[in-house]
C-alpha cells in the first residue's frame, strides 16, 4: 500500500509517498532531504510530536512559563501529558533550558522551560 | 535636543537583528525603542516549535529563537534598549516622540530603522453579517491570552481562515481541553504551511471546510452559533448550501497587514494596497536614511527570513551613517 505523508520537519512540507507493508515502511520517495525518511518511518510506525504548552508560575516576571518536551513523545501520550502539565506550578526563577520535570511521565524525555522568568 | 546615530523602533526579531547587524558594522550609538516590557515581539507568544530551522539549523520555539538575539543585545553596551517606550509620532526629519511611563520624550535620529511588525486583519475587513456579541477574537489575540496571560478565551470555537496562526490556535485550543468545531476557509486550499495542517488540524481530527465562508454570527451577549455557506470559484455564495455550528468563540485568522502608520505620518511614499512602503530595494524607503525591515516592510511567512533580511537593514543604516561623515 502507498500512503501519502506530509513531512513536518521543516517548512518545505514535502509530500512523501510511502510504501507500507503491514506496519512497516518499505519504500519512500518525494523527500528533499534525508530527514524525510526518518520522519516517514516514525510517522507510520510510531508517530511522535514535540509537545509545547505553558505552566503556571507564581511570583516572578512571567505568569505563564512556556515549556516543551526536549524530544518528541508518542502522539498517544499527548492528552495525558497535558493533564500533567496543568497540575505543575513553578515557584522560582527559571532560565531557558531548565528542566521542569525530569523523565516526564516516564517517557524518557524532559520537560524544559523555553523562556526565562526572573 | 538629543540626537542619536541610529534609532530602531520595535524590539521584535527584525529590530533585534538590525541592531546587532548595525553594531557589527561599526555603529556605536544605537537606541532601540520597544513599547512592551520585554524584547522578542510576537515571538514571545509563539510557544510552538518551527522557528530557526534555516537560520540556526535547529528546531526552536519562538521564545527560544528570540532569546538568542536578546543575549547578543545584552552583551553589546553600544545598543541601549529602552522598554515601555511607545513611539507615537514620527516627523520627516526623523525626529521621534515616544511615551515612557509618565513622560513624553523626543529624540532625533541620524539614521532610523522601523521594525514595528504587523497586525492582524479583523472581522471588519472580511465583512461577516450578524450581531456583535463577545467571543470574537483575532487568532493572535487568543494566542496572547492563552500563552501569556493564561486565560482560555472560550470552550467551543470555530476558526475563520486557515492561516498558520489560526491552525496553530486550533491545536492550542484542543490541547487546553476546548473544542474546535471547524476551520472555515474561503479558498480551495489552505493558506498556511502544510506542516501546520498536519500537526494542528489532522492530528486532532478537526474538519476543514474549504470553499466556505462564515456567513453570519448569532448571539446576544456571547457568540451562540455561526452559519457558513459554500462559495463558488468567484467567492459567490451558493444558495441552499448553509451549515451551522454551535460555538461560543470565533477566531479570525485571515492574514496580516504591516503596521506603518508612523512612516506614513512622516511622509514616506506608501503602497495603499499592501500598507507597506513603496520601494525598489529591500528595506529602503522614499526618505533617505529611513529604513523599514521585518513584517512592517512586507509580511513574511517565517521568522528566519525576517532575521536574514533585517541584517541588511542594519548594514544599510551603517553605510548611510558612514557616508554622512
Ligand atoms: C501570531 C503569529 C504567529 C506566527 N507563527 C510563526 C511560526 O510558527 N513560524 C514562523 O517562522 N513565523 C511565525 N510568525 C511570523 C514571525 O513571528 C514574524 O514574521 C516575526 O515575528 C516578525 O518580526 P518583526 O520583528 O517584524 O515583528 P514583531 O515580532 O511583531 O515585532 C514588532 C515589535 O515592534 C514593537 N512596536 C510596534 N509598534 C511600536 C511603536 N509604535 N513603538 C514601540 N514599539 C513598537 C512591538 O511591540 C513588537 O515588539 C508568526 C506571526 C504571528 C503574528
Ligand atoms: S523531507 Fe527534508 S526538506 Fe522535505 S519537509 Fe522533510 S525535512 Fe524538509
Amino acid at each position: 500500500m502507498i500512503r501519502k505523508v506530509t513531512c513536518i520537519d521543516c517548512p518545505k512540507g514535502c509530500v512523501l509517498s510511502v510504501g507500507v507493508e503491514g506496519r512497516k515502511v518499505v519504500k519512500i520517495t518525494g523527500n528533499e532531504c534525508p530527514k524525510g525518511e526518518e520522519y516517514a518511518v516514525s510517522e507510520i510506525e510510531d508517530p511522535t510530536r514535540i509537545l509545547t504548552s505553558t505552566v503556571l508560575a507564581e511570583g516572578f516576571s512571567l505568569r505563564m512559563v512556556p515549556v516543551r518536551t526536549d524530544r518528541p513523545i508518542p502522539k498517544g501520550d499527548i492528552k495525558r501529558a497535558m493533564k500533567e502539565i496543568k497540575r505543575i506550578r513553578i515557584s522560582e526563577p527559571v532560565r531557558i533550558g531548565d528542566i521542569i520535570i525530569e523523565d516526564f511521565l516516564r517517557l524518557g524525555v524532559d520537560l524544559i522551560a523555553t523562556r526565562e522568568s526572573r | 535636543m538629543i540626537e542619536r546615530d541610529l534609532v530602531i523602533v520595535g524590539g521584535g526579531p527584525a529590530g533585534m537583528a538590525a541592531a546587532i547587524a548595525a553594531h557589527e558594522n561599526g555603529v556605536e550609538d544605537i537606541l532601540l525603542l520597544e513599547r512592551d516590557h520585554c524584547l522578542g515581539g510576537i515571538l514571545n507568544q509563539c510557544i510552538h516549535t518551527g522557528f530557526g530551522i534555516e537560520y540556526f539549523k535547529e528546531v526552536l520555539t519562538g521564545p527560544e529563537y528570540a532569546h538568542r538575539f536578546i543575549e547578543k543585545i545584552r552583551s553589546a553596551p553600544q545598543i541601549e534598549v529602552s522598554l515601555r517606550s511607545f513611539v507615537v509620532r514620527l516627523e520627516e526629519d526623523k525626529r521621534l516622540f515616544f511615551i515612557k511611563p509618565g513622560v513624553l520624550e523626543n529624540v532625533k535620529a541620524r539614521a532610523l530603522i522601523m521594525a514595528t511588525g504587523c497586525r492582524e486583519k479583523t472581522r471588519e475587513m472580511i465583512h461577516i453579517a450578524g450581531t456583535r456579541p463577545s467571543g470574537i477574537f483575532s487568532a493572535g489575540l487568543a494566542q496572547k491570552l492563552i500563552n501569556i496571560e493564561g486565560l482560555l478565551p472560550g470552550r467551543k470555537a470555530v476558526i475563520a481562515g486557515s492561516g498558520d496562526i489560526g491552525l496553530i490556535m486550533a491545536r492550542r485550543f484542543m490541547l487546553e481541553g476546548a473544542e474546535v468545531k471547524a476551520v472555515i476557509e474561503i479558498q480551495k486550499e489552505t493558506r498556511g504551511l502544510l506542516r501546520n495542517v498536519v500537526q494542528c488540524v489532522e492530528d486532532f481530527d478537526i474538519p476543514v471546510y474549504f470553499n466556505h465562508r462564515i456567513s453570519k454570527i448569532y448571539g446576544k451577549e456571547r457568540v451562540e452559533k455561526i452559519s457558513a455557506v459554500r462559495v463558488d470559484g468567484d467567492f459567490n455564495d451558493i444558495p441552499g448550501a448553509e451549515i451551522e455550528f454551535e460555538c461560543d468563540t470565533v477566531l479570525i485568522s485571515v492574514g496580516l497587514i504591516p503596521e506603518n502608520e508612523l512612516i506614513e505620518m512622516a511622509g514616506v511614499r506608501m503602497d495603499k494596497k499592501t500598507n507597506s512602503p513603496v520601494s525598489k530595494e529591500l528595506n529602503r524607503t522614499s526618505i533617505p536614511g529611513l529604513f523599514v525591515c521585518g513584517n512592517s516592510f512586507k509580511v513574511y511567512d517565517i521568522v528566519d527570513s525576517v532575521s536574514r533580511d533585517s541584517v541588511i537593514a542594519g548594514r544599510l543604516a551603517a553605510e548611510y551613517l558612514r557616508a554622512l561623515r
